[in-house]
């Protein structure tokens, strides 16, 4: 993982009063979180069987959407390359707010076993990303456990229009 | 004064050689010893110059001349019949022998043999190219252009295949370092964000072995989850409990809809006690 | 919040001096298509693809480079992330092919669950490639299903290795585990059900009207092209080269074992997925030949050569030397002869090679991995001029590629 300046106070840690509003916006926003499929790897390959029927992702309201305009969540599965990371900053700016990052696996956390010249440490050297998910392939089932931890941390976040920024870029 | 460490080949060596172990090599056969490798032998040795041949571990490996690749590639696929070339790729030999060693890895369908073609370039020659003979050699001379330096005459696109069109340096030589060069560590970033962020995203950790005191409890520990930041001393460890968004209820279905997670019974604990 | 960084919306870059007026099309480095990270620059006039150009290495990870600075044993579980679909196909190629320049065989019980691993993984390679194949020409349904037999596949290599994805069951020398319990009992129930689900697939897709006017005619491989581009694997016998090598170059227990090679001579997609389904038939067949000789071998599991390969964990754990030997060879690596070395073997994907250049040391000096893929997305610059754009997706998928062999 990078070693940013991070916004630390802005969430997490801080209790934050919540008005019925923005429980039921928070509510809403959690239970249909829209996944853009961004398989790099092998664990695009989880996050497929994560999606298929035996670790079932609709019952969580998850659509996968192929377009960045349309989705919420991005699910970095795999390795990310210095080759790919541009393109990856572009999607990430074409997401509409809100959004959320989960960095899924070892190689989107921290560069994984490819500690080599072509691999970017980290996907948060790139975007700022929201929950880390350990694992070389993660099960799906953490997957959906990772899900499940953004959709509490969703739903502790006041429902304001605009995101507070989470890192100083 | 620091010790003198040699930039030509930064790759992991071992640490402990012992002084008086002789390194066996395998066994290399003459060609006369496996009748169609023999007959293509000769029937090449009529065209090129073959420096050398042997074979090894029922392959049989021709080295020649850098110049008359494509003859020999092509003598070799029209009249011996090797119809597929299965690999083509350089070794790097900068700093014991100055130069790079192609090979070309070709299958005969029809005879079921294998056959290795070697050919030694000197550092800044280029090869001619095999398009004309083997498609292939379109995306394996520009890996071996991309990974080695070695440009290949001719080429239809001698561009970078695998690494970005701006990058420099040539990864796979051994003066090149596993973990990249200054260039290469800061490349996402300059493209990215520009060359100003570069202390605001600080460097790369490269060190692998490096344990922080907190990972497992930040982590690995379900239910237990820290968020990155919050302060956590010894024995104050806080608690992210699981919990069910419909444990207290859902508002027009009632209570009771979700065991809480506490009450449920734990039966393997119990039987491990 | 949308964060000012140096990346220009990409009209921006593009000029506008084109004689002719066909369309350029950027099938980015992320798309749906399940494919991975394929870059395709096309260029259309109207529907149909005048010009394809492949950009490929948006996976590149240096695990070459990474060959040269690990020692043998240590670069195995980095084989796995290359077909990261079958896994242990990739761990057998390299183990055999690290065997084959030390001279050691690996035990009868460690190949016969070796070729168990190889073709359970092939059926699990088959039935991905199903999935994505139907996802993308439309029959979303299959995915589903085929994702369904694959989860009990994949309990299989979870009950043998711990992994579902990525298994590194494979160790130089032999296999590191004997199979559980009832592993062979569960072997033959999915069998079972397998062949009817196949059924069920073939019966939903072979005569459908809509497949077969998607995949005919479609990507067609003249056997020329094929062999000029070293096209190998379903790819060549969909063209009508009965070329298959545990057939024609058989390696470990293939020559004993009794089994079809499916060809094709239409040389397009349809030709390729009747070979696929085929395919899976020939794996179970072959898994079942497997079984009595499981029951029927030794129990030695790994080769005996304690130069290179540490020995059980009963005589380590009891035998000093042993335990030496085994501290030794797991911090400074074995030392094999020096020379060169090229195996290849039938991965499902198609001819997986391994060329390793040992200069005795125990880091390799030099570590090629020659994977299949890489030839089948450059043959598309060839191959998808004359197509429509739909044809496009039905090509890329019929292929068969994985982005973790070609970018390595």
């Amino acid at each position: 993982m990078a070693q940013h300046k991070v916004n630390y106070l802005a969430e997490g840690g801080t209790p934050v009063k919540l008005t019925t509003v923005d429980k039921i916006v928070n509510f809403g926003r959690s239970n249909s979180l829209w996944p853009m499929t961004y398989g790099l790897a092998c664990c695009a390959i989880e996050m497929m069987a994560a999606g298929g029927s035996r670790f079932d992702f609709d019952r969580f309201g998850t659509i996968f959407r192929a377009s960045p305009r349309q989705s919420d969540v991005i699910v970095v599965a795999g390795t990310l390359t210095k080759k790919h990371a541009e393109f990856m900053r572009r999607l990430y700016d074409q997401m509409p707010d809100p959004k959320w990052v989960i960095s899924m696996g070892s190689c989107a956390n921290t560069g994984g076993m490819f500690n080599t010249y072509a691999t970017v440490q980290g996907v948060d050297r790139v975007v700022p990303v929201d929950i880390y998910l350990p694992g070389c392939a993660p099960r799906p089932e953490t997957l959906q456990y990772a899900l499940m931890m953004l959709q509490r941390k969703i739903r502790r976040e006041p429902a304001g229009m605009a995101q507070r920024a989470k890192r100083l870029i | 004064m620091r010790a003198y460490k040699p930039k030509d080949d930064v790759q992991k060596k071992s640490y402990y050689n012992d002084r008086f172990y002789i390194k066996p090599t395998l066994a290399r056969g003459s060609v006369y010893d496996d009748s169609v490798f023999s007959a293509d032998y000769l029937s090449l040795k009529n065209q090129v110059e073959i420096l050398d041949s042997y074979i090894e571990l029922d392959h049989l490996v021709i080295y020649i001349n850098h110049q008359d690749n494509v003859k020999a590639i092509k003598h070799l696929k029209e009249i011996r019949a090797y119809d597929f070339m299965m690999e083509l790729t350089a070794v790097d030999y900068l700093a014991s022998k100055g130069g790079f060693e192609v090979i070309y890895e070709m299958l005969s369908t029809s005879k079921r043999k294998r056959l290795r073609v070697k050919t030694f370039l000197k550092e800044g020659q280029a090869i001619e190219s095999v398009y004309p003979v083997f498609k292939m050699a379109d995306w394996s001379e520009r890996e071996m252009y991309d990974m080695y330096g070695v440009v290949s005459n001719n080429h239809p696109y001698m561009k970078r295949i695998l690494m970005p069109d701006d990058w420099v340096g040539h990864p796979l030589r051994k003066s090149y370092p596993l973990q990249g060069d200054e260039a290469a560590s800061w490349y996402e970033v300059d493209k990215i964000f520009g060359k100003e962020a570069r202390d605001i995203v600080g460097p790369e950790l490269r060190d692998s072995a490096c344990v922080d005191r907190y990972d497992t409890n930040r982590f690995a520990r379900l239910g237990h989850e820290v968020n990155k930041g919050v302060p956590i001393s010894e024995g104050n460890e806080p608690d992210t409990p699981i919990r069910y968004q419909e444990e207290g209820g859902v508002q027009l279905f009632g209570k009771k809809l979700v065991t809480p997670f506490d009450e449920i019974e734990k039966t393997t604990l119990k039987e491990r006690k | 919040m949308q964060v000012k960084n140096r990346l220009k919306p990409f009209f921006e870059n593009i000029t506008f001096e084109r004689e002719d007026n066909t369309m350029v099309v950027n099938f980015g480095p992320q798309h749906p298509s399940a494919h991975g990270q394929l870059r395709l620059m096309l260029e259309l006039q109207g529907e149909e693809v005048v010009k394809a150009h492949p950009d490929v290495g948006y996976l590149h990870r240096g695990i070459e480079k990474m060959g040269e600075n690990m020692i043998y044993n240590e670069f195995l579980p980095t084989t796995d992330r290359m077909d990261y679909i079958a896994s242990a196909s990739n761990n057998y190629g390299y183990a055999l092919a690290v065997e084959k320049l030390i001279g050691v065989e690996a035990p009868r019980r460690a190949e016969v669950i070796r070729t168990m691993i190889l073709e359970l993984n092939r059926i699990i390679s088959h039935l991905f490639w199903l999935a994505t194949h139907a996802l993308d020409v439309g029959a979303m349904s299959i995915f589903l299903y085929a994702f369904r037999e694959r989860e009990f596949a994949m309990d299989l290599m979870e009950d043998y290795c711990g992994a579902r994805l990525t298994h590194s069951a494979i160790r130089i020398g032999g296999v590191p585990l004997d199979l559980p319990a009832n592993w062979i009992a569960d072997l033959e129930n999915f069998m079972s059900i397998l062949e009817e689900q196949i059924k069920v697939y073939e019966g939903l897709l072979t005569e459908n009207r809509i497949w077969r006017m998607r995949l005919e005619e479609v990507g067609v491989i003249p056997p020329k092209l094929a062999r000029e581009w070293g096209v190998s694997g379903i790819a060549l016998r969909g063209s009508g080269i009965k070329w298959d090598l545990r057939k024609e170059m058989p390696y470990g227990l293939y020559p004993e074992l009794d089994f079809d090679i499916p060809i094709s001579d239409k040389c397009d997609s349809y030709g390729r997925y009747k070979c696929y389904m085929a395919e899976m038939y020939e794996s179970m067949k072959i898994l079942r030949q497997l079984i009595p000789m499981y029951h029927e071998s030794d129990t030695q599991l790994m080769a005996h050569a304690p130069e290179y390969i540490s020995s059980t964990k009963e005589e380590m754990m009891t035998q000093n030397y042993s335990l030496m030997q085994h501290f030794v060879l797991v911090t400074q690596g074995m030392r094999p002869p020096v020379g060169e070395v090229y195996v290849a073997t039938e991965s499902p994907k198609g001819e997986l090679g391994f060329y390793i250049v040992s200069d005795g040391s125990p880091y390799p000096y030099k570590l090629k991995c020659r994977a299949p893929s890489f030839w089948h997305t450059g043959i598309l610059q060839d191959l998808l001029p004359g197509h429509q754009l739909a044809d496009v997706v039905t090509i890329i998928g019929n292929l068969n590629i994985v982005f973790g062999e070609i970018d390595r």
